[in-house]
């Protein structure tokens, strides 16, 4: 039967055809496979998926942070400078969270001179004026809570113990724009005076 | 009987046999590299978004910190996308008036959450954070590139488990110093990442290998 059959020729091909079918049809099923989406979008609520985004009643207080909040409310009252001690570690974490926060305006100096202002935003008073050193702790705490003119409030950015800890460098930074030379402890002043005679020009502990 | 088949098609078979297998493996070859091209993994496409935010301006320009703005990158795993507030803190006054930033007031006028298009977009079952990376000293440009210069922000990186695994199966070559996480030109000169990347990596004590390639660390 096979004599009857024009020579090779139809032979060859088919096989071919067909691989290349089986070709296509396992290349389409595998980028089909690929476009099931379902276990990448899963039915889950995550982080900025639509019903993960609701927004606290007003009033409400997040758990863990009640205990702050008392010896904070008391000291306010008081009006005595700050809740807690501070140490070298409060102060690292109050410079960390001035630079984010408040230096784009107030600058890193608290001279309020920030990058926005030189963009055009209100220029906010210096800290080292005369009124804002003899201000109390709480009142800078006061200001980052509810904000203060042209200034938003800091709260939804700001922990209330990160806002002690940004009133507390405040202080640190009140206090070194108005230190004397008098101020720095012998040791370190040899130090400093070793330094201002290699640079002249420094003009950092006047 | 007759030969059925002229001699020529042992040859014949041979060579598509061969050719099968090689077309099949140039196929398959073909198919995982167009699975790693920006085509397929979205690396460099700008996504359209409702306002024009651009990070060269805010970050590049201004020189605002990340955190201002991602406020959770360090304790969260998400980054967090910064509040219609957050935008208010500086547009309640600079460019008052600007329509590029109305969907902005709108937002804020309505209360209303603006909607941003996703960059970055792992697959549900995908389990990643970022605050064990920022903790471990992973830097925001190893995996974000130079956000600082984007004026659209895009994706630089596949996030492909490929991708993610070469670093978790050598971090020495990527960890650096805690406080150069958020500094945007890096590696920076001087710094010799064969030598102190092992020394980071035993400091900051990540964990070995078994743990940062297994299936469940990522998959759970
Ligand atoms: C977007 C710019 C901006 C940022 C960021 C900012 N401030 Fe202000 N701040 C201002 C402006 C403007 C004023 C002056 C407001 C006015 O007089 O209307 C001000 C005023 C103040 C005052 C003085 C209030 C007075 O009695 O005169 C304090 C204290 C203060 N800010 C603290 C902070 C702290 C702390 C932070 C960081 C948590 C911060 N600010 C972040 C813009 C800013
Ligand atoms: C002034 C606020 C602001 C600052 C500062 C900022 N970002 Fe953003 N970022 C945004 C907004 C708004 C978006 C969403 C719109 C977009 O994707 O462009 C975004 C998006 C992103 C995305 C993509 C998110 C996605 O959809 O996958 C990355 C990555 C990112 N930012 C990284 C950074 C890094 C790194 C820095 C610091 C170098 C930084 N950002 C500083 C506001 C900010
Ligand atoms: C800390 C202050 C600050 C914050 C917060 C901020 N911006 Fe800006 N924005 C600026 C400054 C300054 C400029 C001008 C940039 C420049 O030219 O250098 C600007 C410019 C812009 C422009 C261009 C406006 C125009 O008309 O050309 C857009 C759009 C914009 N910002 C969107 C946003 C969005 C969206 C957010 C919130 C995610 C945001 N900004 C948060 C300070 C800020
Ligand atoms: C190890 C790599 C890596 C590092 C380091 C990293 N990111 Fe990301 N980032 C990702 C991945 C992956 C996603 C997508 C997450 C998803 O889809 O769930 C992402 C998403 C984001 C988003 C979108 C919101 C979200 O969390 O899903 C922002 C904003 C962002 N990153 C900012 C930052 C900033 C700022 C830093 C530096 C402090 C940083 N990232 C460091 C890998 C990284
Ligand atoms: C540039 C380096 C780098 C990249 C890229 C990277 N990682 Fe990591 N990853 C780390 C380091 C370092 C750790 C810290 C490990 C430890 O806990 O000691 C880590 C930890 C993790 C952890 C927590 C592990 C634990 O101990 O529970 C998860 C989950 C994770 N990575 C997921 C991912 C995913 C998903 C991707 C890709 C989208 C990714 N990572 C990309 C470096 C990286
Ligand atoms: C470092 C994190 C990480 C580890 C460890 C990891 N994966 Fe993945 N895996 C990923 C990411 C990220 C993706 C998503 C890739 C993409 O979107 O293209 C993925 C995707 C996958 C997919 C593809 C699913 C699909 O539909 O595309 C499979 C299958 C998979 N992983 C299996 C494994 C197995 C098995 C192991 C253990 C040997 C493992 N993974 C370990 C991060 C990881």
């Amino acid at each position: 039967m096979s004599k009857n059959k024009p020579p090779m020729t139809g032979f060859r091909r088919a096989p071919l055809k067909k691989t290349i079918g089986a070709l296509l049809l396992a290349s389409l099923s595998l980028t089909a496979g690929a476009c099931r989406q379902d276990m990448h979008d899963q039915p889950k609520l995550k982080t900025y998926r639509e019903g993960a985004d609701r927004v606290p009643p007003e009033g409400a207080v997040a758990r863990g942070t009640l205990a702050v909040s008392a010896p904070v409310a008391e000291a306010g009252a008081a009006k005595s400078e700050f809740p807690f001690a501070i140490t070298a570690e409060v102060l690292a974490r109050g410079e960390n969270r001035f630079n984010i926060n408040c230096a784009p305006c107030h600058s890193k100096l608290g001279d309020g001179n920030g990058m926005i202002v030189q963009r055009g935003f209100k220029r906010p008073p210096s800290y080292h004026e005369e009124r804002l050193r003899n201000s109390p702790a709480s009142y800078f705490y006061d200001v980052m809570t509810n904000g203060f003119g042209a200034m938003a409030s800091y709260s939804d950015k700001l922990s209330v113990e990160d806002r002690w800890k940004v009133a507390a460098y405040i202080r640190v930074l009140q206090v070194s724009h108005n230190a004397k030379i008098e101020d720095v402890p012998a040791a370190e002043r040899a130090k400093l005076e070793a330094a201002d005679a290699a640079a002249p020009q420094g003009g950092q502990t006047q | 009987m007759p030969q059925i088949f002229h001699r020529s098609t042992n040859t014949l078979s041979r060579v598509s046999i061969v050719s099968v297998l090689v077309i099949v493996g140039g196929v398959i070859g073909i198919l995982t590299q167009i699975n790693r091209t920006p085509y397929i993994s979205q690396a460099y496409m700008a996504k359209q978004q409702p306002v024009q935010f651009s990070h060269k301006h805010h970050v590049g320009d201004d020189g605002i910190d990340c955190r201002y703005c991602h406020q959770t990158v360090e304790t969260q795993a998400s980054a967090g996308i910064p509040s219609t507030k957050t935008c208010m803190n500086c547009h309640s006054q600079l460019f008052a008036t600007s329509p590029y930033l109305e969907p902005i007031r709108e937002s804020w006028r309505t209360g209303k959450p603006l909607l941003w298009t996703r960059v970055h977009d792992l697959p549900d079952f995908v389990y990643f954070n970022h605050s064990i990376h920022v903790s471990k000293g992973v830097g925001c440009s190893t995996c974000h590139g130079r956000i600082d210069l984007m004026p659209q922000t895009w994706q630089v990186q596949s996030l492909q488990m490929e991708w993610c695994l070469e670093c978790h199966r050598a971090p020495e070559k990527f960890v650096r110093p805690k406080d150069k996480i958020f500094e945007m030109e890096w590696p920076a000169s001087g710094f010799d990442q064969a030598v102190e990347g092992p020394k980071l990596v035993k400091e900051y004590k990540i964990q070995n290998q078994n743990v940062m390639t297994s299936c469940s660390t990522c998959h759970r």
